[in-house]
């Protein structure tokens, strides 16, 4: 007996794909020039202290900064769900040992309760850095956020009272199988009611120095989304010591005369490397890569010398371009540097919908999408 | 197979010091641990609440306040409670708590300056009427509207404070307490802080004003199970039904649960203190649209904490009807006359518009500042700069 001749060969695989991608390729994390792969480089970021460094992921780092933190005051507390084995993503592995019960501690299941207790610990001077499981999960915990914490100092007006030093940490942002519920990235929610510092990281030494800040520097609440894509993915040297970086201060990853790219997070790598294919292809040009690193108050004044310089502009951001940060961005670009633009701001983001489990490669701003509209904006 | 049915439990009893007649309700127990001068002072506070609050109300209703909020029924809740915290204490409240501030050590022109929002306000103009800030005269943290956010804000702070005491065992502990009404419990923030402070012990108590109202919704709309007090049991939290109107049983209870709290390095403890709400919700609300003024004046007759302490007062010779009318008088002079004080004050410079939200202006408030600034002098007539300190210098 023969089988019927198929029209087309067996699949082999579960899936299979004809793309051939020559940009859509993975991100090599070990070459990126976005982290630090020795500690030469430390040179080219500003506030990065030269003394020893070691290896570290970006949940290291978070572990180091939180760890460098309890053990420079006796202020900072750290408690949330499933805190005190090591957190579902390891960032607060160790630190109940070495610190107790008292200062680690695991919460009960309630958003709304974890950051409702740390405003009011907060207010009477500790330093709580809590965290939420998912940034997906903080919404239980909005009404605390927005109505009680943002408008604390604002309504104490002459007492002083004030929730510096509360800090509330989420992982954030696509990891590839998050799917609606393990993968959002709700930044600008908390970007339109002012009271919170909102920032996120693109690197392990970024993370370290801008939560010791957060934690140990700032007089206002900050809301730290680390990107947990990169808890895993993102290896580099990492200073050993104690350092801040500033708050609402943008950073100039690489300079560039034709076009400014402005990120954050997970994206920066994607946009380094349309940047990286956009140079090669299109001769004499160069590209200028900025780090927003606080999303608000953000650093209006670097972006817009920037963009005002190379007349052309890209935000690129996971989540939805509707109302996104790209959104305030673009208008503030339009407001301050009209007559210097080139080309309308472009927003390369997250289209307008819920990041479904396999479609999140189409859903996300990629590599191909960046080098579009690179090629659109120069050609304008 | 029993199913534990709420309806098999008898109701949580109420505890109660003083009858309706000002004399101990057991014959048999001890006077209530309390001087004259004490309970001479509470009797004042709570007369300087009621007429404050009668004043308030009429003055909205002339125009020359947004809005109050009265607390009548509700005296002996605020300041017996009040009276027995701790003067280092830390409170959230709801925003019927006039007698804890009272209490606490607000004057009248503590009250008005926020009440008018002048620019003796430490809130800045910045908050409703009755949602007070007055932390560092008080402790107590500055009002907000949302209902129930304050529960686990007293949690955080009794956290604070028991790694304070853990540091420092030889000054005086202290407690946070918050206070919150029957409807506000059933809110989420109340079942996230219970659990929260069960679970990591912190001296902090959950003082309940079940007043039998949440605006027009009544008690019987807002949970089926034994009020407020029954909850505890299931947070492993220890818990007291208390006669709110009668002020001594307020205070002793309170004074209790504080004891309780520090026992241990720290727990937490619910007292429900049973009252009526006598006043409308606030001046915009008509409670006679959803309940009879029959019904009021039952609970305004019957269980009326002023009438009540006033009794006791005059049983043991300490007051009487002279004393009442001249420091009625004598309340309501001070009232009205710093009501018109406060009016003639400015409010406060206009900076208040953009600071505080930020510990330092961010450059793009800055930004905003100046172009606010640019439009109120293109535009001079039409803003009302010269109301407020500073007019537009003090932008």
């Amino acid at each position: 007996m023969s089988f019927p001749k198929l029209s087309r060969p067996l699949l082999r695989h579960a899936y299979s794909t004809s793309a051939k991608p020559r940009l859509n390729v993975p991100i090599d994390f070990n070459t990126t020039p976005l982290l630090h792969h020795n500690h030469k480089s430390f040179a080219n970021t500003p506030g990065l202290p030269t003394g020893p460094s070691k290896r570290m992921t970006l949940y290291q780092a978070v572990n180091s900064a939180l760890q460098t933190a309890l053990a420079s005051s006796n202020q900072v507390l750290c408690f949330g769900e499933d805190i005190a084995f090591g957190g579902v993503f390891r960032c607060t592995m160790g630190l109940q040992a070495e610190f107790g019960p008292d200062r680690v501690f695991n919460a009960p299941l309630t958003e709304q309760g974890i950051v409702g207790t740390a405003i009011g610990a907060a207010a009477e001077g500790m330093k709580p850095v809590v965290e939420i499981q998912f940034a997906d999960y903080v919404f239980p915990a909005f009404d605390q956020i927005v109505n009680e914490a943002s408008k604390f100092r604002y309504r104490e007006g002459s007492t002083g009272g004030n929730l510096g030093g509360l800090v509330v940490r989420m992982p954030n942002g696509g990891v590839g199988h998050g799917a609606l519920y393990h993968t959002q990235s709700p930044e600008s929610l908390f970007c339109h009611i002012p009271g919170f510092r909102v920032v996120v990281p693109r690197s392990p030494s970024q993370a370290k120095g801008l939560l010791l800040s957060a934690i140990l520097k700032s007089e206002d609440p900050v809301i730290f989304m680390e990107p947990k894509i990169l808890y895993r993915a993102a290896v580099e040297q990492v200073p050993e010591e104690s350092y801040v970086l500033p708050l609402s201060k943008a950073e100039v990853i690489k300079p560039g005369n034709d076009l400014t790219i402005i990120s954050y997070g997970r994206p920066l790598y994607t946009c380094s490397a349309a940047i990286e294919a956009a140079e090669r292809d299109f001769k004499g040009i160069s590209i200028e890569l900025i780090d927003l690193r606080t999303i608000y108050p953000w650093d209006r004044r670097t972006i817009i010398e920037s963009v005002s310089r190379t007349g052309r502009a890209i935000v690129v951001h996971e989540s939805m371009v509707n109302f996104g940060v790209g959104a305030e961005i673009a208008a503030t670009l339009q407001d301050s540097a009209f007559l210097h633009l080139k080309a309308p701001v472009k927003r390369i983001a997250g289209w307008t919908t819920h990041t479904g489990l396999v479609y999140e490669k189409f859903i996300m701003p990629d590599v191909a999408r960046v080098y579009d509209a690179i090629e659109q904006s120069l050609e304008y | 197979m029993n199913f534990l049915t709420s309806s098999d439990l008898a109701p949580i009893p109420t505890y109660r010091v003083m009858n309706s007649e000002g004399y101990l309700n057991d014959p048999n127990r001890q006077p209530p641990d309390v001087s004259n001068d004490q309970a001479l002072t509470w009797y004042k506070n709570m007369l300087t609440v009621n007429i404050l609050d009668t004043i308030m109300f009429e003055v909205q209703r002339q125009g020359r306040l947004s809005f109050y909020m009265v607390s009548a029924g509700e005296e002996a809740v605020t300041v017996g409670s009040a009276a027995a915290l701790g003067p280092n204490d830390v409170i959230t409240c709801q925003y019927r708590e006039t007698g804890v501030f009272q209490q606490r050590g607000f004057t009248l022109k503590d009250f008005m300056s926020p009440l008018v929002a002048n620019r003796n306000d430490p809130g800045k103009g910045r908050n409703m009427p009755v949602h007070y800030s007055g932390k560092q005269k008080t402790g107590v943290h500055a009002v907000a509207s949302t209902l129930g956010t304050q529960i686990p804000h007293a949690v955080g702070a009794a956290y604070a404070f028991k790694m304070e005491a853990k540091e420092n065992p030889t000054e005086s502990p202290r407690v946070a307490a918050c206070y919150f009404g029957d409807g506000a419990a059933s809110e989420g923030d109340f079942h996230g802080a219970l659990n929260m402070a069960a679970t990591q012990d912190c001296p902090v108590i959950f003082i309940c004003r079940n007043n039998g109202f949440a605006i027009s919704t009544p008690t019987s709309e807002q949970y089926r199970g034994d009020g407020i007090a029954s909850r505890g049991i299931g947070y492993g939290v220890d818990a007291l039904r208390v006669d709110g109107t009668d002020i001594f049983a307020v205070y002793e209870a309170t004074k209790e649960a504080r004891r309780r709290a520090l026992q241990d390095g720290g727990r937490p403890i619910l007292i429900e203190f049973m009252s009526y709400r006598v006043s409308h919700h606030s001046t915009s609300d008509d409670s006679f649209a959803y309940r009879s003024k029959g019904e009021i004046e039952s609970w305004k007759t019957g269980y009326n904490p002023l009438s009540r302490l006033r009794r006791w007062l005059e049983n043991n010779g300490l007051w009487n009807e002279t004393m009442e009318k001249e420091t009625r008088s004598a309340i309501r002079k001070a009232v009205l006359a710093e009501l018109t004080a406060a009016e003639s004050e400015q409010k406060p410079a206009l900076r208040a518009v953009f600071d505080d939200v930020y510990a330092e202006l961010s450059e793009e408030q800055l930004a905003q500042k100046e172009e606010l600034r640019r439009i109120m002098m293109k535009f001079p007539d039409e803003y009302d700069v010269e109301s407020h300190e500073g007019g537009i210098a003090g932008l």
